[in-house]
């Protein structure tokens, strides 16, 4: 893959990173806007650290780390959605077990491998720049299934957000649902883990959210503003860590970082009206 | 218990805190399962109803996030996916159905405006116009209008009365505040302790010196305390 791409894209190997960056960008923002509206801002955190015990089952054993990370953060993802839905533990509380579980599970594997190696590194840091055109395209696949599911289903998702009793008398399956964005989440935090790593990924899952609400008006432009912030912030991370010899994904998280702040003290969504123009009609 | 909505009826269940006003209800919309008896909604039990979209819910209050970027519009759009389906796009006679319900509770001007802009009579008309979306048969509302002022009561009747008689919906309103619905009711039940001590015409409670307005203060005896000296 060598696209014509001007500085500093014109390399294969940050070609390759910025598909599967702006793949990241765009997603994880979608599903952000819908954990931060139901205050589960850490979740995907929680998810990231159970991906990493799977992650490092599969080093331990020899199997491909992202199927093993992905089946990991999917059943822990259930898990947590069923301690909250079935009242077992407080959101955060069901958080705390799933997040403090995953990071022991996966001390307790690597420990068993010998040493935390530069592959688990790779991992929990994330690593773009050395994404593989195979990794880019399961990353591709990953993100496609995330946005053909929010396309079909967040008119669904936002009338669970907006009462969720409501929506049960209108007969829409809940529980379905809160499993579908918790599986989604899983995914994301799999998709992500090679562009900003498990420790770093939830950030772009709320960081673009909570700039984004700041200046749009309405819930369908803030999906929208806020996958483009996370785009923007992808692509200004990736160019600084080029320029500047930066980690890319801190550089990416800072430059979302960065964006909340200026959307924190901006007047607020009375400046942005021309993002309301595409609510009238949906 | 026993006691029915028939068509377009206009019914108010009313009683002291804890006389199971609130179960009930959960029991009519299928968020519970009775304990005992038969409930039927539109000839099914409310938790196996298929046509979702004949129940029109608005709640006591919005229980929406603080500062939920969402517009007017959007919430009451959510109103139609009982009735297209969850995962299909809105069409032409859903956005109709949207303009029409905001017109109906006057937040016609409001569509734009994010829902924590709003005052709370505002809001709660902005629910009872994701009910209306629905077009629904049967209309149930827990305490709307509790804590909302004189003049959005007004308005809130208007909007009610005009779209029950418009679209022939059956209304059950469970309320401790009647004021401002009273001249337009079929019938009040009154309930205590689990059971229906009162049911009739309005003008029939009134004449026991019930007023319709505040019910807290003034229930008489027979409604407020157990005992089997109710006089129907």
């Amino acid at each position: 893959m060598n696209l014509a791409l001007p500085w500093p894209f014109e390399r294969d190997y940050m070609q390759l990173a910025l598909v599967a960056g702006v793949v990241v960008g765009v997603c994880a923002p979608l599903i952000g806007t819908f954990l931060v509206q139901k205050r589960m801002s850490l979740m995907g955190d929680g998810i990231g650290h159970v991906a990493f015990a799977g992650v490092a089952a599969g080093l331990v054993f020899g199997v491909w780390p992202i199927g093993t990370a992905l089946v990991a953060a999917v059943v822990g993802a259930v898990c947590i959605e069923w301690l909250r839905s079935r009242g077992r533990a407080g959101g955060d509380l069901a958080l705390a077990v799933l997040f403090y579980s995953g990071i022991a599970g996966g001390v307790v594997l690597t420990g068993l491998a010998g040493s935390l190696d530069a592959s688990t590194l790779t991992y929990l840091f994330g690593s773009i720049l050395t994404v593989a055109p195979a990794d880019a395209l399961t990353i591709a696949v990953l993100g496609l299934v995330i946005l053909l599911a929010v396309v079909m289903g967040w008119r669904a998702l936002f009338a669970v957000i907006v009462d969720e009793e409501a929506a049960r008398v209108a007969g829409l399956p809940v529980e379905a649902l809160n499993l579908g964005l918790a599986g989604l989440t899983a995914v994301t935090v799999v998709a992500g883990m090679r562009v900003v790593g498990v420790l770093l990924v939830a950030a772009m899952m709320v960081l673009p959210v909570g700039a984004a609400q700041r200046v749009a008006r309405s819930f369908r432009a803030t999906l929208v503003v806020a996958s483009g912030i996370g785009t923007f912030s992808v692509i200004t991370g990736l160019a600084a860590a080029r320029a500047f010899g930066l980690a890319p994904g801190g550089a990416v998280v800072l430059v979302a970082a960065a964006c909340f702040m200026v959307a924190a003290v901006s007047k607020g969504p009375a400046g942005s009206r021309l993002l309301t123009s595409g609510t009238a009609r949906r | 218990m026993t006691f029915s909505v028939n068509d377009g009826e206009f019914v108010a269940l009313t009683g002291p805190n804890g006389a199971g006003k609130s179960t009930l209800l959960r029991i009519l919309l299928g968020l519970l399962p009775p304990l005992g008896g038969t409930v039927e909604v539109f000839g099914a039990s409310p938790r196996d109803l298929r046509d979702r979209w004949r129940i029109g819910y608005v709640p006591q209050r919005s229980v929406l996030p603080d500062n939920l970027p969402a517009t007017v519009e959007e919430v009451v759009a959510t109103g139609r996916l009982a009735r297209r389906g969850w995962s299909r796009r809105p069409g032409a006679v859903d956005r109709e159905a949207v303009s029409h319900a905001l017109e109906s509770v006057l937040v016609d001007d409001l569509r734009r405006r994010r829902m924590h802009e709003l005052s709370g009579g505002q809001q709660q008309r902005v629910l009872i116009a994701k009910a209306f979306a629905s077009e629904p048969d049967l209309l149930i509302l827990d305490e709307p209008v509790a804590g909302v002022d004189a003049d959005s009561q007004r308005r809130f009747r208007d909007s009610l009365v005009h779209f029950a008689r418009s679209h022939g919906t059956a209304v059950l309103l469970v309320s401790h505040e009647l004021g401002a619905v009273a001249a337009d009711l079929d019938r009040v039940l009154v309930l205590r302790q689990g059971r229906i001590a009162f049911d009739g015409r309005p003008e029939e409670l009134t004449a026991t010196g019930v007023s319709l307005g505040v019910h807290r203060t003034d229930l008489p005896l027979w409604l407020e305390d157990p005992g089997p000296t109710a006089p129907r």
